[in-house]
C-alpha cells in the first residue's frame, strides 16, 4: 500500500476493502469498509478538473446516507496542494475547503432560518440534515472511519456562497465555499452511464 | 501538477429494473442509484427503490389518473442539455372554491442532475432549483423578493397537493401529500417557493417556454394542447412594445413639427390687397371688381378674409380670383353671419362676423377680385372689408395629423396594460379596479432593460 498524496492521513485498500491509517511510524488497520451501494455520481476517483485557476483531482470519498437518499462528499486535491471538497447530493455540486472560523454555533442552536456572517459573506441556515456515515473510498486527510449519525448544517447566502457545520466530531467544523455548475467543473474521467 | 494515477476501467453504470411486489410489474429505473421512490406503472404503487426488497411505501387508492403529456422515459434536449422524462406528478391548489391542476414531470441527465417541466392549461416552465437565496429586500416591496438584482413580484400563496404520482424521484414521494408554494414572477421568469411540513425552504427558478417549443426539444408529434388565458410568467407579448412604439411616434411627431415650423418659417405670408366696401342691397348692380395685386414667387395659397360689421345679420358674398393675362377665374361663394341673443334664461351666438378660406396652389401672377354681394333689403346697409394674403403658413394638417401620429403608441400602451390586467386577475392580488394592473405597468415600461 502507498499514499499518493502527502496530506493524506488514511487511505483505503480498492482490494481488500480494509481501513489503513498511517501514524508517525507504520500503517495501521482499523476497519474494513462494507460493500458501497450502488453508484451514481458521474464523479470518481481519480477524476480531474478545475475550481478557478486550479486544477484538481479527486482522491477520495465519504457516502452518506438520509431519508431523501445518499451523497458523496468527494475529497480533492488541487495542483497547489490545497484539500477541497466537492460534494454530490443528487448532482448539485458544491465545492468548499476547510475554514479557520472560530466560534462557530452548537448544534441545537443554529436552526433553520438563522442567519450567520463569516468572512464578510451572510449564511442563511437552509437545512439539517441527520445522515448515516456509509462508507469510505480513497485516502481523507483526516482519520474518518467509525462513525453512525452525524449533523449537517446547511447554509446559503444570496450569492452563490454555500456553507456546512459538520458536527462529526461533536464541536463543529466549518467548510465554505459555492455552488458550481457541472459544466463550471470540467470534469474528465467520469463515470459512464449506460444510454448516456 | 495534475496527480494522475492508474485509470481502473469501471464498467458503465446499467440501468436496472426491479419487480413490483403489488402486481409483478416489471418497472424501470432510470436515475441508476439516485432513485429512492419509484412508482409502478401498472399498479401505481409507490415502491422504495432504496429497498433490494422493495417495499410498497402506499397503495393506488385515487379513481383519477393522469397521463402525462411528456412520455416517461422520453428525451428532449433544452440549452443544449439532454433531459430524460422520469417521473410525472400531478399536483392542484384550490383558491376561491376552484381546483387549479397543474402537471410537473422531472427531468434527469446523470451528470447535470435534475430539472423540472410543469404545465397548466397548455403552459410551460422549465425549472430548476436555485443554489442562491432570493432576498426580500426594499421597504414597502416586502412581499417581493430579489434575485440577480431583478425584482420578483408576489404572485400567489397556496397549499399544493400532489394527487397522482408515476415514475421515479429521488426524493420521498407521496398521493396526499402538501406543500405550501409560493411564486414570485418577473415575465418571462418566476421564483416559486416550496415549504414542506418541516419549514424547510426550496427554492426555484423556472423560465416561460410555448409549448410548440417544448415539442420541438422533446421531438413530439402533434400540436401540443393550446394555451388557455394568460399564464402568471407568461411574457407578455407587448412587452417592449409601448416603449418602442412611443420611441417612434415621437421621432415621427418631431418630424412633423420641424416640418410644420419649418413651413410657418419659409411662407411669405403677405398682405397683397385689402380694402373696405359698403354693401346697399337697395342698389341695382352690385357686382364690381377690385384693383389688382400680384402674387408673386413659386405657386402657393392664397387666403381671403371677409370681415363684415354685422348684429344679428348675414351678408353673401359670390367671389372669383381672376388672372388678368389669362383670364382663369377660381370661383368660391362666402357666407358671413352673425346672430346672438337671450333665450331662456342662456345667452346665445352662432356665427361669427369674420370668414377666412384658402385657395391652395394658385400659380403666380396679376390678379384681381370680382365680388357680387348679396343680402336681405330688409337689412340696410353693410360695411365689410376684404383682405387678400398670399402663401400664408398652413397649420390645419399639423393639428391633424399630430393626435393621428400618437394613436398606435396610445393603442400599444392600453394593450399591454390589459394584457397585464389579465395576468394579475389570477393572482392574490386580482382587484375589480384597475390598480394591479397600472401597478404591473408601471414595470412593464422597464421591461427591455
Amino acid at each position: 500500500m502507498s499514499f499518493q498524496w502527502s496530506s493524506s492521513v488514511q487511505t483505503v485498500c480498492q482490494y481488500c476493502k480494509s481501513i489503513l491509517v498511517r501514524t508517525d511510524v507504520d500503517l495501521q488497520k482499523v476497519g474494513q469498509v462494507a460493500d458501497l451501494p450502488p453508484d451514481s455520481s458521474p464523479i470518481q476517483l481519480m477524476t480531474e478538473g478545475q475550481f478557478g485557476t486550479h486544477s484538481f483531482v479527486v482522491a477520495g470519498r465519504i457516502i452518506y446516507e438520509y431519508e431523501q437518499g445518499a451523497w458523496n462528499e468527494w475529497r480533492f486535491v488541487m495542483n497547489d496542494g490545497t484539500d477541497g471538497w466537492l460534494s454530490d447530493a443528487q448532482d448539485e455540486y458544491v465545492v468548499t475547503f476547510r475554514s479557520t472560523v472560530l466560534d462557530l454555533p452548537k448544534e441545537k442552536e443554529a436552526k433553520l432560518g438563522m442567519i450567520y456572517q463569516w468572512n464578510n459573506v451572510r449564511y442563511m441556515v437552509t437545512s439539517r440534515t441527520l445522515a448515516h456515515y456509509r462508507g469510505v473510498e480513497g485516502e481523507l486527510p483526516f482519520q474518518y472511519w467509525d462513525k453512525t449519525d452525524v449533523v449537517f448544517i446547511d447554509l446559503k447566502s444570496d450569492h452563490g456562497d454555500f456553507a456546512t457545520l459538520d458536527y462529526s466530531d461533536g464541536d463543529p467544523v466549518l467548510y465554505t465555499g459555492k455552488a458550481v455548475d457541472f459544466d463550471d467543473l470540467r470534469l474528465t474521467n467520469v463515470r459512464k452511464f449506460e444510454g448516456w | 501538477m495534475v496527480l494522475s494515477g492508474p485509470k481502473k476501467e469501471i464498467p458503465a453504470t446499467a440501468v436496472r429494473s426491479i419487480t413490483c411486489p403489488g402486481c409483478g410489474g416489471s418497472v424501470t429505473i432510470r436515475s441508476f442509484g439516485k432513485a429512492v421512490n419509484v412508482v409502478c406503472g401498472s399498479c401505481h404503487s409507490v415502491l422504495d427503490a432504496q429497498d433490494p426488497q422493495v417495499k410498497i411505501l402506499q397503495k393506488f387508492k385515487d379513481a383519477i389518473r393522469h397521463d402525462p403529456l411528456l412520455p416517461l422515459g422520453s428525451r428532449g434536449k433544452i440549452r443544449g442539455v439532454v433531459y430524460e422524462t422520469i417521473g410525472f406528478q400531478h399536483r392542484q391548489i384550490e383558491a376561491d372554491g376552484q381546483i387549479y391542476g397543474w402537471g410537473e414531470y422531472l427531468l434527469f441527465n446523470p451528470y447535470q442532475g435534475f430539472r423540472y417541466m410543469t404545465e397548466f392549461d397548455g403552459h410551460w416552465n422549465f425549472v430548476a432549483p436555485l443554489r442562491s437565496l432570493p432576498q426580500a429586500q426594499a421597504p414597502g416591496t416586502e412581499s417581493d423578493r430579489y434575485y440577480l438584482n431583478e425584482r420578483y413580484k408576489h404572485f400567489q400563496t397556496a397549499v399544493a397537493k400532489t394527487t397522482f404520482v408515476l415514475g421515479e424521484f429521488p426524493w420521498q414521494v407521496r398521493v396526499g401529500e402538501t406543500v405550501e408554494v409560493t411564486d414570485y414572477v418577473c415575465p418571462p421568469r418566476v421564483l416559486s417557493a416550496e415549504v414542506s411540513a418541516d419549514k424547510e425552504i426550496n427554492w426555484s427558478l423556472g423560465e416561460y417556454m410555448t409549448g410548440a417549443d417544448v415539442w420541438k426539444a422533446f421531438g413530439l408529434k402533434d400540436a401540443p394542447p393550446a394555451a388557455a388565458g394568460v399564464y402568471e410568467n407568461q411574457p407578455s407579448p407587448f412587452g417592449g412594445q409601448p416603449r418602442k412604439t412611443w420611441k417612434y411616434c415621437f421621432i415621427l411627431l418631431a418630424l412633423a413639427t420641424a416640418v410644420w415650423i419649418y413651413n410657418a418659417g419659409m411662407a411669405d405670408n403677405k398682405q397683397v390687397f385689402t380694402e373696405s366696401y359698403v354693401f346697399d342691397p337697395a342698389a341695382s348692380e352690385a357686382a364690381f371688381v377690385t384693383s389688382t395685386f400680384n402674387l408673386d414667387g413659386p405657386d402657393a395659397n392664397v387666403k381671403i378674409e371677409t370681415m363684415a360689421a354685422i348684429d344679428n345679420k348675414w351678408i353673401y358674398l359670390n367671389y372669383a380670383l381672376v388672372n388678368e393675362e389669362s383670364g382663369t377665374a377660381y370661383d368660391f361663394g362666402r357666407e358671413v353671419s352673425y346672430y346672438h341673443g337671450y333665450d331662456d334664461g342662456e345667452s346665445w351666438s352662432e356665427g361669427s362676423s369674420r370668414d377666412s378660406v384658402t385657395l391652395p396652389k394658385i400659380p403666380s401672377g396679376k390678379y384681381f377680385l370680382r365680388i357680387e354681394p348679396e343680402g336681405d333689403s330688409k337689412l340696410g346697409r353693410i360695411n365689410y372689408s376684404v383682405t387678400v394674403i398670399h402663401d400664408v403658413p398652413n397649420s390645419l394638417w399639423f393639428l391633424i395629423a399630430a393626435p393621428l401620429i400618437l394613436v398606435p403608441a396610445i393603442f400599444s400602451t392600453w394593450r399591454s396594460i390589459s394584457f397585464e390586467h389579465r395576468r394579475w386577475q389570477e393572482s392574490d392580488h386580482a382587484t375589480s379596479s384597475s390598480s394591479s394592473a397600472s401597478s404591473s405597468d408601471g414595470d412593464d415600461s422597464d421591461d427591455d432593460s
